[in-house]
Formats: C-alpha cells, sequence, structure tokens
C-alpha cells in the first residue's frame, strides 16, 4: 500500500483527505515488555484501510492483539513505528491532546464489558460520549437512547438494566459523538445468543444509520457469519506469524 | 458543564468520604473563625467597656483587679475606700463626677451593688446613652429598694414590686442570709454593659447591712470617675500611685483592659494554631479521602479518557472536586460557627453583663473560607497527579 506523505502535526489537506480511505494504517508496530523483561512485539501490521460506511470484521482469538490493535486506531496507545491515518490525520504523531480530540471527534468504541460509568444515569453516559468532542446535545442523546430501545430508561443508572440493555446504552454512546468511525471490540462476548444478535444487529443498523464505518473485532464464528466483509486478524498482523518485526 | 457533571457525579458517588471530609472542615473552619472573631471582638469590647467613666480609685492593690472589680463586677474588691478619701476626690477640682460604689453581698451568685442616684441620673455609660427604666422608677436612696439589670432580672424571674433577701459576700450561700428585705422599683433597659447583671441597691443600704462591720459603715468599695481632661488623669495617677501609697487610681481603663488582653494573648494565639492545625489536618483528610478512592476512580477515569477526555481536563476535576469539598465545608463551616459564637456570646454575657455581636462582618469570614478551600485544592494535587498519570489501556477492559 502506497504511503500517503507526512504533513505538519499529521494534518492532509481536505482535497487529499476526501480521496483517501477513512482508516489507513502503514507500518504499524507496537511492542510490551512482559513480565520476563523481554521486549514482545504484539503488533506489527504492514499495511491496513477500511473505507468511510465500510463495515469490516476482524477474526482473531483472545491474546492476538486485537483489543492493542483497537486501541491503536482509536489512539489510547501509541505506536511505537508507523502511521494510522484517520480521517487524513495521522494518530502516530498526534500529541496526545490532540489525539483525545481527534478519537472524541471521529471515533467511537464500544467495549466488550460496554465500559459504562455507574455513577451516571444513561442519558448522562450518551451526553459524556459527546461532550469531548463537538459538545452535548440532549436532544440527540435522547433520540439515540429511543433509537436502541431505550427512551423509557433515560435515567436509570448502568446497574439497574440488564445487560443487553448496558450493551445499547454503550451503542448509543459509541454513536453520539457522529463518528465516522466505529471500533467494536467483542461486543457481544458478554451477552446470551438472542442478545448478542439483535445487539449485532443494532450495532450494524445503527452505524449504516449515522453513515460510520465499522471495525469488529471477535473471536465468536456466530458473530463473524452475520458481516459479509470478515479478514483473518492473524494475516493482518505479523507478529502472529512468527515474522520478525 | 461536563465538568460541573463529572464533579458532581463524582461527589455523590463517594457520598460517605465527601460528608465526613466536608464536616471535618466544617468543624475546623467554624473553630478558626469563632476563636477569631471571638477574640477580636472580646478585646475590642472589653477595651471600650469602662460604663462611662474615665478612672477607678480603690484600695492599694492591682489597678486590674480595680477595673475588674468596679466597672466589670469580676473581681472581689481588693479593700475599702474611707469615706474622707471619697469626699477628697469628689471635690477635686479636676475631677467631673465621682460615683462610689459599695460591693460585698449577691443575690444567687449575681452582685448587689450599692451606689448614689447619680448613676442613673448623671452618667452616660456610653456617649449619648444614660441608663433607663423599662418598668417602675429609680431607688430612694433612703428606702430598702433596688434596680435590677435587665440580665439579672430576667435570670432571677424579679419584677416591680417583688421582695428580696441579700446574701452576704459574692458568692451564694444559703446560710448567709441578710435580714433585710429589699423591694424591686425598677428595671434598667438593657446597656449590653456589665451593669445588666448588677441588683443596683442605695449605698446606704449596702453600706449598714447587718452583720457587716459598723467600723467600715461609711467606706466604699471603690469610686468611679468623670475626669475634666486627660491630663488630669495622669496628674491624679502621679499623685496617688507614684507619691501616694495607701490607693490605686487606675488609669486609663481601656489602656488596663488592653494590658490584660495582651497578657492573655498567648491563649488565643493556641487556640488559632490548633484551629490551624484543625483546617490543616482537614485538608490532609481531603487528600487521604480522594487518594484512597483513587482505585476505583481509575476506571471511570479511564473511561472517560476513552471517551476523549484530556489528562489535565480529568486532572482539573479532581482538583475541583476537592475544593468542592472544601467549599461545602466551609458552607457549612458558618453554621457551625453560629453555634459555637452564640454559645460563647451567651457565656460571655452571662459572666460579664457585655454583648458580643458575632454578626458584625470580620474579614476572617472571607479569607478563612478562601484559605481553607486553596488549601483543600492544594490537598487534591497529589490524587489528581495520579489521574494524570492513569494508563488508560491498562484500566479499561482486560486486554483480549
Amino acid at each position: 500500500m502506497q504511503v500517503c506523505p507526512r504533513f505538519n502535526a499529521g494534518i492532509f489537506p481536505h482535497a487529499l483527505r476526501s480521496a483517501m480511505p477513512l482508516l489507513s494504517i502503514s507500518s504499524l508496530q507496537r511492542s510490551f515488555v512482559s513480565p520476563d523483561g523481554e521486549r514482545r512485539t504484539i503488533v506489527d501490521v504492514p499495511a491496513f484501510s477500511l473505507e468511510a460506511g465500510r463495515q469490516l470484521a476482524l477474526r482473531g482469538e483472545s491474546g492476538s492483539g486485537k483489543t492493542t490493535f483497537l486501541h491503536l486506531v482509536a489512539g489510547i496507545l501509541a505506536p511505537d513505528t508507523g502511521s494510522i491515518l484517520v480521517d487524513g490525520r495521522d494518530m502516530a504523531v498526534l500529541s496526545e491532546p490532540a489525539r483525545d480530540r481527534l478519537r472524541a471527534e471521529t471515533i467511537g468504541y464500544i467495549f466488550q464489558t460496554f465500559n459504562l460509568l455507574q455513577g451516571y444515569s444513561c442519558l448522562e453516559n450518551v451526553l459524556l460520549g459527546m461532550a469531548f468532542g463537538r459538545g452535548t446535545d440532549r436532544s440527540r442523546a435522547t433520540a439515540l437512547l429511543e433509537r436502541v430501545g431505550l427512551g423509557h430508561r433515560l435515567h436509570h443508572r448502568p446497574r439497574q438494566l440488564s445487560t443487553g440493555q448496558q450493551q445499547r446504552v454503550a451503542v448509543a454512546r459509541a454513536l453520539a459523538n457522529h463518528p465516522k468511525l466505529v471500533l467494536a471490540d467483542e461486543p457481544t462476548g458478554n451477552l446470551d445468543h438472542k442478545n448478542a444478535r439483535e445487539s449485532l444487529a443494532l450495532i450494524r443498523d445503527t452505524c449504516r444509520e449515522n453513515g460510520a464505518a465499522l471495525l469488529l473485532v471477535s473471536h465468536d464464528p456466530e458473530v463473524l457469519a452475520a458481516f459479509e466483509e470478515v479478514q483473518d486478524f492473524a494475516t493482518l498482523n505479523r507478529a502472529l506469524q512468527g515474522v520478525a518485526s | 458543564m461536563t465538568l460541573l457533571l463529572i464533579i458532581r457525579r463524582s461527589l455523590r458517588q463517594h457520598l460517605l468520604s465527601t460528608f465526613v471530609t466536608a464536616l471535618s472542615i466544617a468543624l475546623a473552619g467554624g473553630l478558626l473563625m469563632s476563636v477569631w472573631v471571638v477574640k477580636e471582638q472580646s478585646q475590642a469590647t472589653f477595651t471600650q467597656v469602662n460604663a462611662g467613666f474615665d478612672a477607678v480609685l480603690g484600695a492599694r492593690g492591682s489597678k486590674l483587679q480595680l477595673v475588674l472589680n468596679a466597672i466589670f463586677h469580676l473581681e472581689a474588691s481588693p479593700g475599702n475606700v474611707a469615706a474622707a478619701d471619697y469626699e477628697f476626690i469628689k471635690r477635686h477640682p479636676a475631677v467631673k463626677l465621682a460615683i462610689p460604689i459599695a460591693v460585698g453581698d449577691n443575690l444567687r451568685g449575681y452582685r448587689i451593688v450599692g451606689t448614689i442616684p447619680e448613676l442613673f441620673t448623671d452618667v452616660e455609660y456610653t456617649p449619648g446613652r444614660k441608663y433607663t427604666l423599662v418598668a417602675g422608677r429609680p431607688f430612694d436612696p433612703a428606702a430598702k429598694e433596688a434596680v435590677l439589670g435587665r440580665f439579672v432580672a430576667d435570670r432571677l424571674g424579679l419584677e416591680v414590686g417583688d421582695i428580696f433577701h441579700p446574701y452576704h459576700g459574692l458568692v451564694f450561700n444559703e446560710r448567709d442570709q441578710h435580714a433585710e428585705t429589699y423591694r424591686v422599683t425598677g428595671i434598667l433597659a438593657p446597656s449590653n454593659t456589665p451593669a445588666d447583671k448588677v441588683i443596683w441597691i442605695p449605698l446606704h443600704g449596702l453600706q449598714t447591712m447587718s452583720g457587716h462591720d459598723p467600723r467600715a459603715a461609711t467606706d466604699v468599695s471603690a469610686v468611679l470617675i468623670q475626669l475634666r481632661s486627660p491630663a488630669a488623669g495622669f496628674m491624679l495617677d502621679l499623685m496617688y500611685n507614684k507619691q501616694g501609697n495607701r490607693l490605686t487610681f487606675a488609669y486609663p481603663i481601656g489602656a488596663i483592659m488592653a494590658d490584660l488582653f495582651q497578657k492573655i494573648s498567648w491563649f488565643d494565639q493556641v487556640l488559632a494554631l490548633v484551629a490551624y492545625l484543625v483546617g490543616l489536618v482537614s485538608a490532609a483528610g481531603v487528600l487521604v479521602a480522594i487518594y484512597n478512592s483513587m482505585s476505583a476512580r481509575r476506571r471511570d477515569i479511564a473511561i472517560l479518557r476513552s471517551l476523549g477526555a484530556h489528562r489535565r481536563t480529568l486532572c482539573g476535576a479532581i482538583v475541583l472536586e476537592a475544593a468542592a469539598i472544601g467549599l461545602l465545608g466551609m458552607l457549612v463551616a458558618f453554621a457551625a460557627y453560629a453555634v459555637i459564637v452564640s454559645v460563647v456570646a451567651a457565656i460571655v454575657r452571662a459572666q460579664t453583663g457585655v454583648l458580643l455581636d458575632p454578626w458584625i462582618f470580620n474579614s476572617v469570614m472571607l479569607w478563612a473560607p478562601a484559605g481553607m478551600v486553596v488549601l483543600c485544592a492544594l490537598g487534591g494535587l497529589i490524587p489528581a497527579w495520579k489521574a494524570y498519570r492513569t494508563d488508560v489501556a491498562d484500566h479499561l477492559a482486560p486486554l483480549s
């Protein structure tokens, strides 16, 4: 894959951005020091891209580095080397506050364990999903919760909801900031079959309705079967292939 | 807005520690403000109270004892002043007015003081204000009659027309009842001076009370003096205190009281130090309360960071939360202050008759809350630093 030239602060001009994929990764590496003191490369992705509006599932086993990969894409972790262009801006070279800002404005994240804030109501959880980006919009937060079937649970705390309902709040929160990219990390891992099916459909439908691309990682064959496009993370991540980084 | 929501929710999530910490700050703040205000008010009030007199003449002894006995009705009399000495000072050209008083009796612990009616007719206890009666009439100097200060009348439940037996001495003892009876003829309007807690009877009545030494029947305990000029005070001071050796001339009254406060200023300093230390410990309490909850907070911090919150935003939220606990505490501190100073003012009023006004604005009401909030915010810096260093990835869901 051709690597785009870098511009100052990792920001590309608008004209160039519109021609680029929404997410474009090249030569991405991230390693950690293991407890025995040895540095191990967990993620080594030479190239990866995702176009706007596309929905892609990555198949990967536990411990394969999927979550680390998503954290890198979201700017939660900084890579050792490589570039991560998200909507024309390179996460790899941005300062941490700029990465936070880019994440707040561009990315929605659905976690396996939902990561809802227990001290806040459903509505406040969704409002916080947009608070650090373009600002809060109460009517949008309410509409999103109504869309996921929780219009009657706006002021409930997460612990007052069922697991499936908590997942739906997490979906609404991930879409709150008008994201161009939604990252989903084993989003149905904590749900039963029925809820998992419904939740997956909801994630895909709402991403489609909001024009957001979806990058989902899972090891669950049932989840992966629901996607038209599935890629094996092992083929993407050279660290899993035993290739020296 | 978002910051406020985060702070509010965090305070609510840690409600018990917020409450306990704010309460300790409230007590510290209330104590600090009370100590400060009572100290300043007492000093300002007691150095200004002179019952309308410039000096006191009494038996040889301590000037302070003389003032406390004759003006504040607190101390025992150091001795008697002979009638001739009273007559001499009364007629001295430097003296504008001389009012004799005699002490030595009480009614259920409240002092009975013998004096002359001119105390109520000629003396302005504070500029422009003379003693007035809210009920009845002044006593007849030749009769067994009494005029009561308002405070003592309320405390003893005495009204005009009531009759009482005086008791010998300044300390109440049921066995020391005098045979005479006195009738209440008047009750003074509150003056917020020591006169409010005194039972005033004619001078002659006290001097000749049954059981008193008949040889001292014309003596007085002290003479309250108004001078014609300040220079006269220094002249009489020289005459009685330096050249004479029988009597003491306490002048000026305010300076003698200021000297007393100077002598006991170490006590104020100890109280203030205790209040400062309590404040410091409370601020440390904020630090400990937030710091101890950091492991529970780190997950929330990580989630908020994953939603795009900056490190410094969450850092600021912790500092502001600490400041908010301080602010909450200091709001309650005003209630604690109200309770403490009300109790102290009531005690001071009961003991001295002097009314402290704790509701007058004092700068401590600004700098103490501001200082405590800043101190608490500083206490929040260490947990804020911990929040700053929170690793987002580590505190989100476990890596798959």
